[in-house]
């Protein structure tokens, strides 16, 4: 009798438990849904098309009479946006991450971070209007044989859509270096940005580089910003000035058209979403491994 | 004089208590007399406060902790695997050492634990929030503030509110585990007065690092060293004339 | 000594430097927000907001997407919130420090980190295929409340922690089960960080366009889900109806990207205007966040 619950009671304790578990489990089972169905559809378009085809064919024309199923020259337009893109968001983020965590005082920091909140906030159509109708005027002033859609642009504003992210994540890990470092590099008579890029910096490093990795994944995934402004014309080109299309906006570009289900035209977005898929997963996961590596090291 | 019709509520058989790989109790042998204030003193890290939160199982929170060895509540040996530990806890209730009311009014600080025991009526959780307040000397400054957020008390206030708290699911034990050791000399006084008052009803175990304090207010006093049991019998004997040597150097200051 | 005053200067150029760029930052912030309200100001009528789109830019608005947005964030929340509370609780308070938690908790770092377009592809195989439920508000839903599962689920396990140890000592101490320590303790200490998390994620969700595109939600509808309350002539006089989860639908994004691939330069107008609207709802979603999250930092002391 003694130190004994009411059955009932530890049955109530143990459902919740385990429905909390499946409530946990749900993620895995989404993880194990996104390979499904990406393996099976693409397993059907695989067997029409060989994947050497798929990987070395330099045109992409499924919709076209004369079908072509290379998917290099979306690999590139994908490439070329994301290259435009850090290359903006790198100098940007990074310079700004040191500035936070070495220079700004507490006051501008509560300041700037919710303003890149912000900034990483704004749904992704908005920034693609941005580009067709700023951005892209504005460079055509600069350079008029730009073209009403084009990879600069939309790789420009990408850019600062992937700000933040650098920014805020960098700073994370640079803030996580003990201070005790920095103080060993002031005592011998450094100044602070001696000490921002020959201590801080490289001891942050395996973390920076995993907010850049993960920028660069988010920018290949990046969707709508390249749909409106890069253009829908699949070329094996590194010329930004001309339209091309990425990954993402062809699918974008098939779903809002009536390709029927069941088609090899249908099947070829998840194709796609495969590629896609394997190019970030990889990427993530390399972005995370590198951020434990680089927790445990101060840890 | 009334040693003799106290049952041992406790009898603890061979603990060890693991952290991991180390051990932080060794085969400790000691029986709990009900009704009666028993004091743990010993240095720091001599595994005083593992022996206190062995005894309601609180321990079981933490990760890779675990116990040797038996402890029989009332002839039950609470590390049974058919023991609820949810139980347990009921009849063994615990203060710790910093006060921990919760984010909350100081009303609802006490009638939770009412409320998760199934007491539903309305009047009967008053008159038991009174009662308790009453008993941890509380009541007359808060009795017109039982709104108010516990957070916003003193911390004497606050361990009152938590010894308040403990004594309303009416146990049969409380754990006092370093109740005094956060807070000012004015509300160890009444904490102390408190464990005088309260051992008539409850039986009583504290670790203490003040040696005035074991000595004020326990009957048994029991001297922990590097997780063993060196010496434990009546507190008078024990500070008048320790058997062990340790013991003695402990008590007279000499390290600790 | 020279080599001193050169670095000095070094250090004076990269304060400036960083300067400069947070300014920049700020300064794309302001000319975007401007440019688009200077663009859509015009059509910001009250008619734009009750009209449902047309041929004819000036008579087009944005009537059946606001309301489809509305439809999806209530579809998305009703999944999302007690699945994502659900399962970080379980992670941070139940799961044992195991090879699974590690795996779980990896697998949800991942999906974190999955683009959205895939969750639509998802949605489109699972969810508008093999459930049947076709292009309809329940799919896109569903859809979104997978695409904000990581975000609450990281956010109550934040929330989780940062709740002192003590607290859960001390209802461990008076006997409280596992279920009624979470219920009545952590839940209401962790409920404002939570709802932090919470907003930010539906203030992803209100914005998402890809995955809502990819499962083929209609960009071109002239009608509403229907009504989920039903007002009848007799009593009890009105009705609850949660059919309108099975009509197709549009939202805000897919509206105002459906103007922006117009080639009429009207339309380029009404999608500045659905941009306002949009990011006034993102703003106050987020705006809101950040002042919760201010709020419980300052009141909540251990």
């Amino acid at each position: 009798m003694l130190l004994k619950r009411k059955p009932i009671l530890k049955l109530k304790e143990l459902f919740i438990e385990r429905l909390l578990f499946l409530f946990s489990f749900l993620s895995v089972f989404t993880t194990l849904g996104i390979i499904i169905i990406l393996l099976f559809e693409s397993f059907e378009f695989f067997k029409e098309v060989s994947i050497l085809k798929f990987l070395t064919d330099t045109q992409w024309t499924p919709l076209f009479i004369n079908k072509h199923f290379g998917i290099l020259p979306l690999l590139c337009g994908t490439f070329l946006t994301t290259l435009i893109a850090i290359c903006v968001a790198l100098p940007v983020g990074l310079v700004s991450a040191v500035y936070l965590s070495e220079y700004a005082s507490l006051k501008l920091r509560a300041i700037v971070k919710p303003i890149m909140e912000i900034l990483a906030a704004i749904p992704t159509v908005v920034y693609g209007y941005f580009a067709l109708l700023f951005v892209t005027p504005l460079l055509k002033k600069i350079i008029p044989s730009l073209s009403g859609f084009n990879a600069l642009s939309s790789g420009i504003v990408m850019g600062i859509m992937i700000i933040p992210l650098i920014s805020s994540l960098s700073e994370d890990a640079m803030r996580s270096v003990p201070m005790s470092l920095r103080e060993g590099a002031y005592a011998v008579g450094s100044n602070r940005l001696q000490v921002s890029f020959r201590v801080v910096f490289p001891g942050a490093l395996s973390g920076i580089i995993s907010s850049i990795v993960l920028a660069i994944s988010r920018a290949i995934g990046e969707t709508m910003i390249v749909a409106i402004a890069a253009g829908q014309q699949p070329k094996l080109t590194l010329n930004p000035f001309v339209p091309i299309e990425t990954i993402t906006a062809y699918i974008v570009q098939v779903s809002l058209g009536d390709t029927p289900y069941g088609t090899l035209e249908y099947r070829t977005i998840f194709a796609c979403g495969m590629t896609l898929f394997v190019i970030t997963f990889i990427l993530n996961t390399f972005s995370f491994k590198l951020k434990r590596h680089f927790l445990e090291a101060y840890e | 004089m009334v040693e003799n019709i106290q049952k041992p509520i406790f009898k603890i058989q061979n603990l060890s208590a693991f952290y991991g790989a180390k051990e932080v109790l060794r085969k400790i042998n000691i029986n709990i007399l009900s009704n009666s204030v028993t004091a743990i003193i010993g240095p720091s890290g001599c595994g005083k406060s593992t022996f206190v939160r062995s005894l309601n199982r609180i321990n079981d929170l933490i990760l890779n902790f675990r116990v040797q060895g038996k402890i029989f509540y009332h002839n039950k040996n609470i590390y049974d695997k058919d023991v609820d530990v949810v139980e347990l806890r009921r009849k063994v209730g615990m203060v710790f050492q910093k006060p921990n009311p919760f984010p909350k009014s100081i009303y609802e600080n006490i009638a939770y634990g009412l409320k998760i025991h199934n007491f539903i009526k309305k009047e009967m959780i008053d008159e038991i929030v009174e009662k308790s307040l009453k008993k941890a000397a509380l009541w007359d400054e808060v009795k017109d503030n039982l709104k108010q957020n516990a957070l916003s008390l003193s911390g004497g206030q606050q361990q009152r509110l938590c010894i308040a708290r403990a004594l309303a699911i009416e146990p049969e034990v409380i754990l006092l585990d370093e109740p005094c050791s956060a807070i000012d000399p004015i509300s160890t006084a009444k904490i102390e007065e408190l464990i005088y008052e309260l051992k008539k009803n409850y039986t009583i175990i504290i670790v203490t690092h003040n040696m005035q304090q074991a000595a004020r207010v326990s009957d048994y006093t029991a001297f922990f060293l590097s997780g063993e049991l060196i010496e434990f019998g009546k507190t008078e004997e024990v500070f008048k004339a320790p058997k062990d040597r340790r013991t003695e150097d402990y008590i007279t200051g000499r390290f600790g | 000594m020279s080599r001193k005053i050169f670095s000095r200067r070094l250090d004076k150029i990269f304060k400036i430097l960083g300067i400069s760029f947070m300014v920049f930052s700020l300064l794309v912030l302001l000319v975007l927000l401007i440019d688009v309200f200077l663009d859509g100001k015009s059509r910001l009528t009250w008619g734009f907001l009750t009209s449902f789109p047309s041929r004819k830019p000036q008579q087009a608005g944005i009537l059946s997407a606001w309301v489809g947005s509305v439809w999806i964030m209530i579809t998305t929340a009703i999944f999302a919130l007690p699945l994502g509370i659900g399962a970080g609780i379980y992670l941070e308070e139940y799961a044992r420090k195991n090879r699974l938690t590690k795996f779980i908790e990896i697998n949800i770092a991942n999906l974190a980190g999955v683009p959205s377009i895939i969750y639509g592809l998802l949605g489109l195989g699972l969810f508008v295929r093999y459930l049947n439920l076709d292009r309809s508000v329940l799919a896109g839903g569903l859809t979104l409340a997978l695409l904000v599962l990581p975000i609450i689920i990281l956010s109550t396990q934040q929330a989780l922690r940062a709740i002192p140890f003590s607290i859960r000592e001390a209802s461990y101490a008076v006997g409280a089960t596992k279920w009624q320590t979470v219920r009545h303790q952590l839940l209401p200490a962790a409920l404002g960080n939570i709802m932090t998390g919470v907003i930010l994620a539906m203030s992803r969700a209100i914005g998402e366009t890809a995955p809502l595109i990819t499962i083929g939600a209609l960009t071109y509808i002239a009608f509403l889900p229907q009504s989920p309350i039903i007002f009848l002539k007799n009593f009890p006089f009105v009705r609850f109806s949660l059919k309108g989860m099975f009509d197709p639908f549009t939202v805000l994004p897919i509206q105002i990207f459906n103007w922006v691939s117009r080639p009429q330069k009207g339309f380029f107008t009404n999608a500045a205007a659905g941009i306002i609207v949009l990011l006034c709802l993102t703003l106050i979603m987020n705006i809101s966040a950040i002042l919760l999250r201010h709020h419980y930092q300052g009141k909540i002391r251990w």
